[in-house]
């Protein structure tokens, strides 16, 4: 279980969280949305111990993450950023591979090898396994950076805006791998930014919506998706309609 | 493939040090041979400290353009052996056990080093232009600090202090030869020690603490090590600036790979091989004594610019 209790954060003079509270239960796919500047990805930031906020509390399954060893911290949350810098020369295998970095703190052993192999099965990066990240496209990219994330092995996933540059079919790949993962027998619980509503609303089992550093509304994602919400979410009129069973959401 | 990269590079300096060693050589033989071996090992401690910390220094900034020297590591050293000499003489200094000064010089750097370049450029990581202006206005303040000290010696000061500053190979000092070497061989091993940790945190800051990497210890020892390996060279020889960019830039073409384990050594031997070929060709070939230091920063201020072009027009 996540727990955040009255979490702020400043960033100079600008409130950017404003004292947030929320449980996220572990398990399944739990997704953020809202429009730019809400506030998430300083959630994510403060939630996997990288920006210490400032003022409340975060627990992970009970630890504190900016008191937890870093490494102790690392094998049990992995956070995808939305933004990364690319290392020249550095090829798909050895990225992936920086996953096992908490398990083995630089001396890999044989079973660091067979989860990056198993990593680039699980996204199908084993052809682009020797090229260097720099000549692959944004998506490709990204799906390396994913594998890391998944190579990491930890019970809990945070990824921010990991869609980004993806294209519908590799996003769709990856969004069923992370529902897949969520709901395994040594179920993994992720944590997803989504810009991309019908993503959140085709994958996610619990929606939470930030808008302006403050939790808009959060709950299941027949609650949270309705037009009434989403309109005061991002400011601009939806339709909601109903496909397969799943809301589909449209800008009027 | 990598391995056997810098194996050649070992084998090129072993042929290279023999040929500076045998070249021409005639009697008194083992005088000429001792001449030119601690000439040599100068070269190469020199070289190898030079590449190493730049490649240190490198991950440390997440930026492959920088060197110490330019941001002002080298200023630094001078700064602190001018406030030595003004501080307790020209005789007093030149009197001073030459291991001891040495030993107190590399501290004073390591310590300020750490204080000052720790601080600003830790903070300024993310901001390359920042941070390149921080190092560059640190470098100026403190030549010109080095210099208001310079105006006030007495003139026989002021001449130990230019000895001690001009980048030279011909006068080398062999009592700091062991010393030197300890040095560089100690922080080679921890650098090593280091590689696999650095290789992460070339991913960025908060990549790399997300994988679980105490990145700012780590950066704090790297740094030391830098400070360690500028003190190593400086002290030997004198400041310069672009050496090291030389030694890394050619040490990562070589080899092709982001890994330290492979660059670190590399730019070592790229480094040696730099200074023991170029001070060969003019020494023995063209019979000029001390142009070395300044076709180095001439050839490296060079690629400096060609990298700063070519990354503006990436």
């Amino acid at each position: 279980m996540i727990k955040v209790e009255g979490l702020s954060k400043n960033a100079g003079a600008v409130e950017i969280l404003k004292d947030l509270t929320l449980s996220i239960p572990p398990g399944g796919i739990t997704a953020l949305i809202g429009p730019n500047g809400a506030g998430k990805s300083s959630l994510l930031h403060c939630i996997a111990g990288l920006d210490r906020p400032t003022s409340g509390m975060v627990r992970i399954d009970g630890t504190d993450p900016f008191s937890c060893p870093d490494r102790e911290r690392a094998r049990h949350l992995a956070f995808l950023q939305q933004s990364q810098p690319v290392v020249p020369r550095l090829t798909v295998r050895d990225m992936v591979a920086f996953g096992r970095w908490p398990h083995h703190g630089g001396r890999p052993r044989p079973e660091d090898a067979e989860a990056t192999e198993q990593a680039l099965r699980a996204f199908e990066l084993e052809d682009l396994s020797e090229r260097p990240l720099e000549v692959l496209s944004g998506g490709q990219r990204q799906r390396a950076l994913v594998a890391m994330t998944y190579a990491q092995a930890t019970p809990w996933l945070l990824l921010d805006e990991p869609l980004n540059a993806l294209d519908p079919r590799h996003a769709h790949d990856l969004m069923r791998r992370l529902n897949d993962l969520s709901h395994a027998a040594d179920e993994r619980s992720v944590v997803v930014v989504l810009h991309d509503i019908n993503a959140a609303a085709r994958w996610a089992d619990r929606i939470i919506a930030m808008k302006d550093g403050r939790i808009a509304a959060e709950g299941l994602v027949a609650e949270v998706l309705t037009g009434e919400v989403l309109r005061d979410l991002y400011d601009t009129p939806f339709d909601v309609l109903v496909h397969g069973g799943r809301p589909l959401v449209v800008t009027v | 493939m990598v391995e056997r990269r810098v194996l050649w590079l070992v084998g090129a300096l072993i042929a290279l040090s023999a040929l500076f060693l045998l070249w021409q050589l005639r009697a008194p033989m083992g005088f000429i041979l001792s001449l030119r071996g601690t000439k040599l090992a100068s070269l190469i401690l020199v070289g190898a400290a030079t590449g190493i910390a730049t490649v240190l220094f490198q991950t440390v900034a997440g930026n492959r353009l920088l060197t110490p020297g330019i941001v002002g590591f080298d200023a630094l050293f001078v700064f602190i052996q001018t406030a030595l000499v003004l501080s307790l003489g020209g005789i007093g200094y030149a009197t001073l056990p030459s291991v001891a000064k040495f030993l107190f010089e590399t501290g004073a750097l390591v310590g300020t080093g750490l204080l000052l370049f720790g601080g600003l450029l830790l903070r300024d990581a993310r901001d390359l232009t920042r941070m390149i202006l921080t190092g560059v206005i640190l470098g100026v303040m403190l030549r010109g600090l080095a210099e208001m000290m310079q105006r006030v010696m007495a003139p026989s000061e002021f001449a130990v202090v230019q000895q001690a500053l001009f980048a030279t190979f011909g006068a080398v000092d062999t009592n700091q030869l062991w010393i030197a070497g300890a040095l560089l061989g100690a922080a080679t091993v921890a650098a090593l020690r280091l590689a696999p940790a650095l290789d992460v945190a070339a991913l960025g800051r908060d990549r790399a603490r997300s994988l679980g990497l105490g990145y700012d210890f780590l950066m704090l020892q790297a740094l030391a090590l830098v400070a360690v390996l500028v003190a190593v060279a400086t002290a030997l020889v004198g400041p310069m600036t672009f050496l090291g960019l030389l030694a890394a830039s050619l040490a990562r073409e070589i080899t092709g790979t982001h890994r330290h384990a492979a660059v670190l050594p590399a730019a070592g031997l790229m480094g040696a091989l730099i200074l023991v070929a170029g001070q060969f060709g003019f020494e023995r070939l063209l019979s000029r004594q001390s142009a070395l230091a300044v076709m180095v920063e001439f050839f490296g201020g060079l690629l400096f610019l060609l990298l700063v072009l070519r990354r503006r027009s990436v």
